[in-house]
C-alpha cells in the first residue's frame, strides 16, 4: 500500500504507476471499499496519510483540507468554531472513519442534504492528480466561482476513476442553535411520503425527512414512521415545531422527539443503521422521485427499507442475488441506482450503476482517457 | 479590444448553400436571414462588442435543434447559443461566419409537481417565468440573476447564473435536477432526472456553467421551493468600509446567515438616492441591505438580533422596515443601481469578481486608488455574504480612449481579485470579455486540460468558439 504523505509523493506515484501501466486502486480510509465494483488492481493508492486542514476561514465560511483528513477531524474543528458541513456526511451502514477525500469522491451526504444540498454542492475547489502524474486545481476558495469548466463537480461522485482528490475547499455553514423532530405514525410507505412531501412544501424549513418502513422501537411505533426535522434559532423550532405538527396532524399522530433521542435518530438515518443489514446482505442505494418511492418499495416484498431526502432517497437490503438485483433494479425505473455493498462475486458480475446513453458514454471514454490515459486508476471501479 | 478568430472563407463563400440547407430544416419564419432582422442579435448585454452573425435560427423543438446542429457539425459551420442574450460578458456574441440558434421560441411550461418539488420547462422560458408559474401555490425557483424579467433558464445553466439570494439558496448548479441535451452531433440525451445525485459522472454539474462550449440544452428540470412566510430588509450604513465589513464578519460569526446581504458603497448609495429616492443616507460611506426570512415574529427576532450585532459598529444610521412595503422600498434603490448609474454615466462596464470577504476593505481601497490612477468613476455595489463585486466602472462609448481605459481599468481589478485569492467572475461568466485573462487564474496545462474536455463534446471547436479560453495556445481553433 502506498501511502504518500504529500500532494508531490501522490503524484510521483501516479507517474510511476502510469509509465509502469500498473493499475492502482485509490482509496482514503478504506470505509468504502466494499462500493460498486471490485478494483482490479494489484497495488492500493491512500491518502489516509495526507492529512491536516490548510485553511480554515468561519467569518468566509470556507474550510480546506487536504484529502486524507477524517471527516470527524474536520467536523471537530468546525465545532469549535460553532460551523459544521452542510452536507451531514454520513458513516453508510455504520462504517465510520471516512475521510474528506472518499466523501468528495463519492458525493454521499446524510439528511440535510434534501433542504442545502450535497457534499458536491458545497465543492468550491479542488486539487488533484490526473492519472499521468499531473497536478491540477479547479474552482477556489470563494462562494461563488463560474470561471472556467467546473471540474470539482465532474471530480465529486468519480469514485478517484478520473483522477486522485488532494485537497478540496468547501463552504460551510453555523450549525443551528436548536433543532426540533416530529415523528408522524403513517398507515404505509406511500402516505408517509404524502406527509414528508406536506412537510417539505410547508415554509418551516424542514432540513431532515425520512421514513423508517418497519417503524421505531426506541419510540414505542411498531408501524410505519415519518421523521421531520427543523434547525434554526430556539424561538424559530419552537414557532416552527408547532406549525409543522399542524400541517402533519392530517396524516397520522404526531409526537416530539428531543434531544438525545432525536440526536441518535438522526445519526441513524444518516448513517443507515436503522435499514440493519444483515453482514450476508446486499445493500442497494436507490435516489428517484419522491412520489415513486411507494411502488418501489411495493415492488420489493421482503427486503428491508430505508428512505430519506423525503423518500427520493432509498436504501434497500436484500438476498445477494442477481435475481434480487434485478428486482432493486426494474423497480427503480427511471430514477438511479448505485449497488452499495455485495460480495464480489455479485458486484463483479451485475450492472453496478445505470449505463450512460450511447452518445454520452462515447464522451465519457474521451474524457477518462484524458483524465486517466493509462486505464490506471480505480480500474473496474464504476464498471469499467 | 478583444480579438475574434478570422471568418471561415470557405463558410463564407458557401453562405446561399447553407442558408438553403438551414430552410430545409426548419419553418421558414424560424430562420432569419435578413441584415433588418439579424441586426438585434449582433450583440447582448456586452453591448460593446458587435458582430452580425451568418444567419439566425429560432427552433421550436428539440428535434429542430438536433437537426440544426448536426447540419452545422456536417457543414463545419460554428454555433453561437443564445437564450435572451442578458449575457454581460458578451457569452452571446456572434461571430461572422457563425450561426446563431436561439431558444426563445421555446418557452413552454411542460411539467409541475408540487409533491417532488420540481418543474420541467423549456430552456427558453424565462427565469421569472418559472416563479411566476408556480407561486400561486406558494413556490419559487430560487436563482435570481438581475435580469430575471428577461433571461432565460436554458442561459442560466449554460452560465450558473447567481442572484441576490444565493448565499442562502446557492447557485443555478445547485437548484437543477436534469436537463436535456443536444450535441454538435445532434445527439440528444437525457441527464439527470427528476431524482438527485444520481450514480456515474456529474456530467450535469460539468455542463452547467459551460458557457455553450460542449453543447446546447433545450429542456431543464429545476428544483423549485416553498417560499418562506414572509421576508423583510433593514438597512444599516457605517462611516468607512473597513467598518462595514467588520459587521458583515460580525454577522456571520453570530450564526445568522441572512437570505440577502447587499453592500454599497457612497458612489453607488449616491447613485441610486438620486433614481430611486429610498430613503439612503448620503452621509455613509458604505451600506448594508441585511434581508431576512420567516414569520413577522421570526423575522422580528432575527431583525433585532442584526440590529444589535450593527450597533457595535457606531452606524450613521439604521433603518429596520416595518412592512413589506417599506422592505421594497429599501430594495428598490439596489434593483435600480445598475440604472442608476447608467443615468449619471453615458456607459459602464460590470464587474464581477469575486474575493475572499476578508479582503474587502483592501480590494475596494485599490479599487478607489486606481479609480484616480485611471480617471474613470466606479460605484460598488454586491453581495457582501460571498464576495461577488461588482464595480460599476463608469466611461464613455463614444470616446475610444475611455473605453479602452475603463477595459484595463477592468482588467486590474479582476487581477486583483485573483491575486487575492478570488477569482476573474462570480456570476457572469468568462464569455469574450474575461477570455484573455483566464491565464491570470490557470496555468497552461490547467487551460489546455479544460480545452481538452472540451474537444471531447466539441471536437471542431464549432460551438460558441473563442469565448472562455484564450485563442493564444488553442490547438484546434484557427485563431489566424
Amino acid at each position: 500500500m502506498i501511502a504518500p504523505e504529500t500532494e508531490q509523493g501522490v503524484a510521483e506515484a501516479i507517474r510511476a504507476a502510469h509509465d509502469a501501466r500498473q493499475p492502482l486502486a485509490i482509496e482514503g480510509a478504506g470505509s468504502k471499499r466494499g462500493m460498486l465494483r471490485p478494483v482490479r488492481a494489484a497495488e492500493t493508492l491512500t491518502t489516509r496519510a495526507l492529512t491536516g486542514i490548510t485553511l480554515y476561514k468561519p467569518a468566509e465560511l470556507v474550510i480546506s483540507a487536504r484529502a486524507g483528513t477524517p471527516i470527524a477531524e474536520i467536523e471537530a474543528a468546525l465545532a469549535e468554531k460553532g460551523q459544521q458541513i452542510i452536507s451531514e456526511p454520513p458513516s453508510p451502514l455504520g462504517v465510520g472513519g471516512a475521510t474528506l477525500g472518499g466523501i468528495a469522491a463519492t458525493n454521499l451526504s446524510g439528511p440535510r442534504r434534501i433542504a442545502w444540498g450535497s457534499m458536491r454542492d458545497h465543492m468550491l475547489g479542488i486539487r488533484a492528480v490526473k492519472g499521468d502524474g499531473e497536478v491540477f486545481r479547479s474552482g477556489g476558495r470563494v462562494l461563488k466561482n463560474v470561471t472556467g469548466l467546473d471540474l470539482c463537480k465532474l471530480l465529486s461522485g468519480s469514485h478517484g476513476t478520473l483522477g486522485v482528490l488532494t485537497e478540496i475547499t468547501f463552504k460551510v455553514l453555523p450549525a443551528a442553535e436548536a433543532t426540533g423532530t416530529l415523528a408522524v405514525s403513517v398507515p404505509d410507505v406511500a402516505a408517509g411520503v404524502r406527509a414528508l412531501s406536506a412537510g417539505l412544501g410547508s415554509p418551516f424549513g424542514v432540513s431532515g425527512a425520512a421514513l423508517l418502513p418497519g417503524g421505531l422501537a426506541s419510540l414505542g411505533l411498531a408501524g410505519p414512521v415519518a421523521l421531520l426535522r427543523i434547525e434554526d434559532f430556539a424561538e424559530s423550532v419552537t414557532y416552527r415545531k408547532g406549525r409543522l405538527r399542524e400541517v402533519l396532524a392530517p396524516y397520522g399522530d404526531v409526537s416530539l422527539v428531543e434531544g438525545a433521542a432525536a440526536r441518535s435518530l438522526w445519526r441513524g438515518v444518516r448513517d443507515v443503521t436503522f435499514l440493519d443489514a444483515a453482514p450476508d446482505e446486499a445493500v442497494w442505494r436507490l435516489s428517484v422521485a419522491p412520489s415513486a418511492a411507494a411502488a418501489v418499495c411495493a415492488a420489493l416484498p421482503g427486503a428491508k427499507l430505508m428512505l430519506d431526502w423525503g423518500g427520493g432517497l432509498i436504501w434497500v437490503a436484500g438476498e445477494a442475488s442477481e435475481a434480487m438485483h434485478a428486482a432493486v433494479v426494474a423497480a427503480t425505473g427511471p430514477g438511479s441506482f448505485t449497488l452499495f455493498r455485495a460480495p464480489d462475486a455479485l458486484r463483479g458480475a451485475v450492472a453496478v450503476m445505470p449505463a450512460e446513453p450511447a452518445p454520452l458514454a462515447a464522451i465519457s471514454a474521451r474524457v477518462k482517457a484524458l483524465l486517466d490515459p493509462a486505464g490506471i486508476l480505480n480500474p473496474g471501479r464504476m464498471g469499467r | 479590444m478583444i480579438r475574434l478568430p478570422a471568418p471561415k472563407p470557405e463558410v463564407m463563400a458557401r453562405r446561399p448553400q447553407i442558408l438553403a440547407g438551414l430552410a430545409a430544416l426548419v419553418p421558414a419564419d424560424a430562420l432569419i436571414t435578413e441584415e433588418l432582422r439579424l441586426r438585434p442579435y449582433e450583440t447582448d448585454g456586452l453591448a460593446a462588442y458587435r458582430q452580425m452573425p451568418l444567419a439566425v435560427v429560432l427552433p421550436r423543438t428539440t428535434e429542430e435543434v438536433a437537426a440544426v446542429l448536426r447540419f452545422c457539425h456536417q457543414q463545419g459551420v460554428r454555433v453561437i447559443p443564445r437564450g435572451a442574450g442578458t449575457s454581460l460578458s458578451g457569452g452571446a456574441l456572434p461571430l461572422a461566419d457563425a450561426v446563431v440558434v436561439g431558444l426563445m421560441r421555446m418557452n413552454h411550461i411542460l411539467d409541475i409537481n408540487f409533491e417532488d418539488r420540481y418543474a420541467v420547462v423549456e430552456a427558453g422560458v424565462t427565469n421569472i417565468g418559472i416563479t411566476q408559474a408556480v407561486a400561486g401555490d406558494g413556490f419559487f425557483y430560487a436563482p435570481d440573476p438581475s435580469s430575471q424579467l428577461a433571461c432565460m433558464i436554458g442561459g442560466n445553466v449554460m452560465m450558473n447564473s447567481g442572484g441576490a439570494h444565493c448565499l442562502k439558496y446557492g447557485v443555478t448548479a445547485n437548484n437543477l435536477l436534469g436537463v436535456k441535451f443536444v450535441t454538435i452531433e445532434g445527439e440528444i440525451f437525457e441527464v439527470g432526472g427528476t431524482h438527485l445525485d444520481g450514480a456515474g459522472y456529474d456530467w450535469l454539474g460539468l455542463i452547467t456553467g459551460s458557457e455553450g462550449q460542449l453543447g446546447m440544452v433545450t429542456e431543464v428540470t429545476v428544483r423549485i421551493l416553498r417560499g418562506p412566510e414572509g421576508a423583510r430588509a433593514m438597512l444599516a450604513a457605517f462611516s468607512s468600509i473597513p467598518i462595514a465589513g467588520q459587521a458583515v464578519d460580525a454577522i456571520i460569526g453570530s450564526g445568522i446567515i441572512p437570505v440577502a446581504l447587499e453592500f454599497m458603497d457612497r458612489p453607488c448609495i449616491h447613485a441610486c438616492e438620486a433614481f430611486a429616492h429610498a430613503g439612503y443616507p448620503l452621509d455613509a460611506e458604505a451600506m448594508l441591505i441585511i434581508e431576512v426570512e420567516g414569520s413577522v415574529a421570526e423575522q422580528d427576532a432575527l431583525l433585532a438580533r442584526i440590529r444589535d450585532i450593527c450597533a457595535q459598529f457606531s452606524p450613521i444610521s439604521m433603518k429596520v422596515a416595518e412592512s413589506a412595503e417599506q422592505s421594497l422600498a429599501i430594495w428598490k434603490g439596489r434593483k435600480g443601481a445598475f440604472g442608476a448609474v447608467g443615468r449619471i454615466s453615458p456607459d459602464y462596464l460590470c464587474m464581477d469578481g469575486t474575493i475572499p470577504t476578508g479582503e474587502l476593505p483592501f480590494v475596494l481601497g485599490r479599487i478607489t486608488q486606481m479609480s484616480e490612477q485611471y480617471g474613470l468613476g466606479v460605484a460598488n455595489v454586491f453581495h457582501a455574504g460571498d464576495g461577488n463585486l461588482h464595480p460599476l466602472i463608469m466611461f464613455d462609448a463614444n470616446d475610444p480612449a475611455s473605453f479602452a481605459k475603463a477595459e484595463a481599468f477592468g482588467a486590474d481589478i479582476l487581477k486583483l481579485c485573483v491575486e487575492v485569492g478570488g477569482c476573474l467572475t462570480g456570476e457572469h461568466g468568462v464569455g469574450v470579455e474575461k477570455r484573455d485573462l483566464m491565464t491570470v487564474q490557470f496555468t497552461a496545462d490547467e487551460l489546455d486540460l479544460q480545452r481538452a474536455i472540451k474537444s471531447a463534446f466539441d471536437p471542431a471547436w464549432l460551438l460558441n468558439p473563442a469565448k472562455v479560453f484564450p485563442l493564444e495556445g488553442n490547438k484546434v481553433l484557427d485563431a489566424a
